[in-house]
């Protein structure tokens, strides 16, 4: 059995989920919590931490791409899905304080346990592909939240098509 | 709680009767198709069954006598909740106290059998409730065959009188074991998620109740994300997911100290626990990302132990009564499929042969069903089938449902269906194992995941 987050500390893993749990929002909102300067911070026009910083977690959400989406069941990565994740591991590899969580997500049209396990997929193809491209696996925690928080709320194929996705979520200052 | 007899039943001649014709009812239910019952027997009970369709057997209730002067609004709680429980499994039909005739004054008098036969009551429940000064309840009872004049039953329960609405299921159950001949399911309880707020932004909290909805109470605020509940075997315990520690994990909880702890020490992502039932061991979904396995853990030990080992997702582990078997669904076939294996592994033999998806298997208590969702052309159904996969049944059928759990005796069957759209959420609804007498359950907020206790100790 492979653990889940193989070297996160327990410590550490709690308070990044606890931070996780509590604000997932609040911390990728260009808001200053993301980024904390970093080269480049100060140049003209750029508010250090905002959405135009290409080194704040505002830039990665906006800019990058922060999720990919899947088809009904599965959790194959689409030609898409990669163009995103290829930003998203470029963008990890020059800004190497930020570590990453992966939400794995589905759409309400199937059991909850199931989707429990189809998110877990979901967020791992994500990890695996970023993990190929050399970012270091201890950078990237995965969680699945099933069918438990939809993004889009409606009874339909076009809410459910960006139900079933999985967003990353990046934090500065773990300590890497 | 105290239980003891008052009075012999006297003669069992037409007991035995209705006993048979129940039983045999039971019989022709479980092998399906119309028939006819007892066509032509000379006996009081009229218990047709046509087309599979039950005719519910009349009896009258007379309010509770109050022989003190606490006891009288709980006489009338008591006589509600006997009525509503053997209401509520459709085989009993109450007939309107406006309709009686004959006038029920003190407990011990002899019965006016031709009141009751004139209004075509084939049970006469009669009880009466006493509150002494330190709380104690005395419940006692009679159940009468009108039509056969004799008692079938007579019997005393006594608590705290808190414990009102358990006396009353206990009375309930002891009517219905007596004309079904099987196990009563209404001194129960059931967890479940009690859910609130906007579809996007879903509050969860464990809660308990009275299998009927009655005496909610709720074991956590919506701080954390919780899914999933199932009880121990003796109903004091719950294990269930929650996102506590960022990401899902089962815990242990006593619901009455709710004093909670981690099953896995390690931090790996763990969701669908089930209790063995010898309440010994959790059996659960751990997930890497990677794969979903089946683990089962011993509760005084923590001892760890792998039972199913493969890349796909597994996971709605159920026992076999004994504990013997496991039934659980995989996709290692390409699809969410039914399989059946030994409790410790090995080689899984899948037992859901029809079209469509097949999740959340459920073995009954009886050990001859299992309760599964279906999902075939984007309907959602929950259904039964052998153990071996024969015999398929679809009960009902919505746009989304799922989640089956059973009646202590197995013949009821909770799910929870969820209506559709940003402004949907999930009810609690009750089916019985025919697929008839299709219930909703009226919780206070949307209900979701129940789980069914044993008949409480």
């Amino acid at each position: 059995m492979t653990r889940f987050a193989s070297g996160t500390p327990w410590r550490a893993a709690l308070i990044l989920g606890a931070a996780l749990a509590l604000g997932a929002c609040a911390d990728f909102r260009g808001d200053g919590l993301g980024g904390d300067g970093g080269p480049g911070s100060g140049a003209g026009g750029v508010v250090p931490g905002g959405a135009s910083d290409p080194a704040s977690s505002a830039y990665f959400q906006q800019t990058i791409g922060d999720r990919v989406l899947f088809a009904v069941d599965q959790s194959t990565l689409t030609p898409a899905a990669t163009a995103v994740l290829d930003g998203q591991a470029t963008w990890l590899l020059e800004y190497t304080q930020y570590t990453a969580t992966i939400e794995g997500h589905a759409d309400e049209q199937g059991t909850r346990e199931y989707n429990l396990a189809l998110g877990a997929r979901r967020a791992n193809a994500v990890r695996d592909y970023l993990v190929s491209k050399g970012i270091a696996a201890v950078r990237v925690d995965i969680v699945t939240y099933g069918k438990e928080r939809p993004l889009e709320i409606c009874s339909e194929e076009a809410c459910y098509a960006k139900n079933r996705r999985a967003v990353t979520l990046v934090a500065a200052g773990a300590g890497v | 709680m105290t239980d003891h007899a008052t009075t012999r039943p006297r003669a069992e001649r037409l007991v035995t009767f209705l006993t048979a014709c129940l039983g045999l009812l039971t019989l022709l239910l479980a092998t399906a198709g119309p028939a006819r019952a007892q066509e032509g027997s000379p006996g009081p009970l009229r218990l047709e069954l046509t087309e599979g369709v039950i005719e519910p057997l009349p009896f009258a209730m007379p309010r509770f006598l109050a022989e003190s002067a606490q006891a009288d609004t709980f006489a009338s709680q008591i006589t509600q909740v006997v009525r509503d429980d053997l209401v509520n499994s459709g085989l009993f039909r109450a007939i309107s106290p406006d309709a009686f005739i004959g006038r029920v004054t003190n407990f011990n008098a002899p019965v006016q059998y031709p009141d009751w036969r004139a209004i075509n009551a084939q049970a006469l429940i009669t009880g009466a409730v006493t509150v002494t000064d330190d709380g104690r309840m005395q419940v006692k009872f009679r159940l009468i065959d009108v039509f056969g004049q004799d008692q079938l039953i007579g019997r005393q329960f006594a608590a705290s009188s808190q414990s009102w609405r358990r006396m009353a299921h206990k009375v309930a159950d002891a009517i219905y074991a007596r004309l079904t001949g099987e196990q009563g399911y209404f001194d129960s309880r059931v967890v479940y998620i009690a859910e609130e707020g906007p579809k996007d932004a879903r509050r969860k909290r464990l809660a308990v109740m009275d299998y009927d909805g009655a005496n909610i109470r709720y074991l956590t605020d919506a701080s954390d994300l919780v899914l999933a509940p199932r009880f121990s075997p003796n109903a004091r315990e719950i294990i269930y997911t929650s996102y506590e520690t960022g990401v899902p994990q089962v815990f242990l909880m006593n619901i009455d100290t709710l004093s909670r702890r981690l099953i896995d020490q390690e931090r790996n992502m763990s969701f669908a626990p089930r209790f063995s039932p010898d309440g010994r061991r959790v059996i659960l979904s751990l997930s890497d990302g990677r794969q979903s396995d089946l683990y089962t853990f011993d509760i005084a030990t923590g001892r760890k132990a792998q039972v199913t080992n493969t890349p796909a997702i597994e996971t709605g582990p159920s026992y076999a009564p004994d504990g013997s078997r496991i039934v659980f669904e995989s996709d290692r076939g390409g699809g969410q499929q039914i399989y059946v294996m030994a409790a410790t592994g090995g080689s899984a033999q899948r037992i859901s042969k029809g079209q469509g998806r097949y999740a959340t298997p459920v073995w009954s208590p009886r050990g001859d069903l299992i309760a599964f969702t279906k999902i075939l052309n984007g309907r959602f159904h929950i259904g039964v089938m052998g153990t071996d996969g024969s015999n398929e049944r679809l009960l009902t059928g919505s746009q989304l449902e799922e989640g089956p759990t059973w009646s202590p005796n197995g013949r009821v069957i909770m799910f929870f269906r969820e209506a559709p759209g940003a402004q949907g959420g999930p009810s609690i609804y009750t089916v019985d194992v025919t697929g008839r007498n299709l219930r909703r359950l009226a919780t206070p907020t949307f209900g979701s995941d129940p789980a069914w206790s044993r008949l409480l100790e």
